[in-house]
């Protein structure tokens, strides 16, 4: 294991229990929803994490279809596969939050369909990568994610285009989050963000020497047994 | 409370079981890679 790779991950781990830290002590008590509030402080990170490895998995897809790039092809995928573990959680802590904040687990509204079909997008895409044996895989998966990533702003944006029982943006433009609030959330992005990145990391690792092992066999084989006539 | 621990959980549940699956597989690869050594 590289030097590099052990000091980042125990970094993050120091984050991620600071940030753990800080959203169960630091972090102020809501008045109107108490203590269940802070589940605010996992599902937006994660969300915004599983948004930003979307897009990534649209530029790395876009990359290969202009380049054919291998590096691209794994990007994309390693940035699908962590994007939909990040949005299933977005997916658990969501009805865990609005149980007892709506009283209802799920509602077909707006931002959770767009949410739940962004999920059901990737998981797609990653069933056509683990199931499809054609050449041409990482090309049709490649067009799948340039046409799923069009619901990502769907999602992100449907709070503003459409009456929606979700919150409002609680900060930027509009925003009315309370300032140690707002500096909770952000610690806990940047420790998904690293913790993100950190599995990226090792997902591309296995990806790579998973391929180069497969290239490495096929070549064997056609030594040992001639090329196919 | 008993939501908010169980959202934590559910989290932190999910991502180990992600980290699972990649320890599984770079096992498998370590395996296949011994294998097709001793050939």
């Amino acid at each position: 294991m590289k030097p590099a790779f052990t000091i980042f991950a125990l970094l993050t781990l120091c984050l991620l229990s600071y940030a753990l830290y800080a959203a169960l002590v630091v972090a102020p008590t809501e008045l109107t929803m108490g203590d269940v509030q802070r589940i605010f402080y996992y599902h937006v990170p994660s969300a915004w994490t599983a948004f930003i490895l979307f897009t990534i998995n649209f530029v790395a897809s876009v990359v290969y279809l202009i380049k054919r790039s291998v590096k691209a092809d794994i990007v994309a995928l390693v940035s699908a596969e962590v994007g939909v573990v990040f949005c299933t959680v977005v997916l658990v802590t969501g009805p865990i939050w609005a149980r007892p904040v709506w009283g209802i687990w799920w509602t077909w509204d707006i931002r959770l369909t767009t949410t739940l079909v962004l999920w059901l997008i990737y998981v797609a895409y990653l069933m056509l990568r683990r199931f499809s044996v054609g050449s041409q895989t990482a090309l049709i998966a490649a067009v799948l994610a340039v046409f799923g990533a069009l619901d990502v702003p769907l999602v992100y944006f449907s709070i503003w285009f459409f009456r929606t029982q979700h919150p409002s943006p609680v900060i930027g433009k509009g925003g009315s989050l309370d300032p140690v609030m707002a500096h909770v959330l952000l610690i806990n992005w940047a420790a998904f963000m690293c913790f993100g990145f950190l599995v990226c990391w090792s997902r591309y690792r296995l990806e790579k020497v998973k391929r180069d092992t497969e290239e490495t066999q096929a070549l064997e084989a056609l030594l040992e047994h001639g090329a196919p006539r | 409370m008993n939501y908010l621990y169980a959202a934590y959980a559910a989290t932190w549940l999910i991502h180990v079981a992600y980290l699972g699956s990649i320890a599984i597989r770079y096992k498998r690869l370590q395996r296949d890679i011994s294998n097709s050594g001793k050939k």
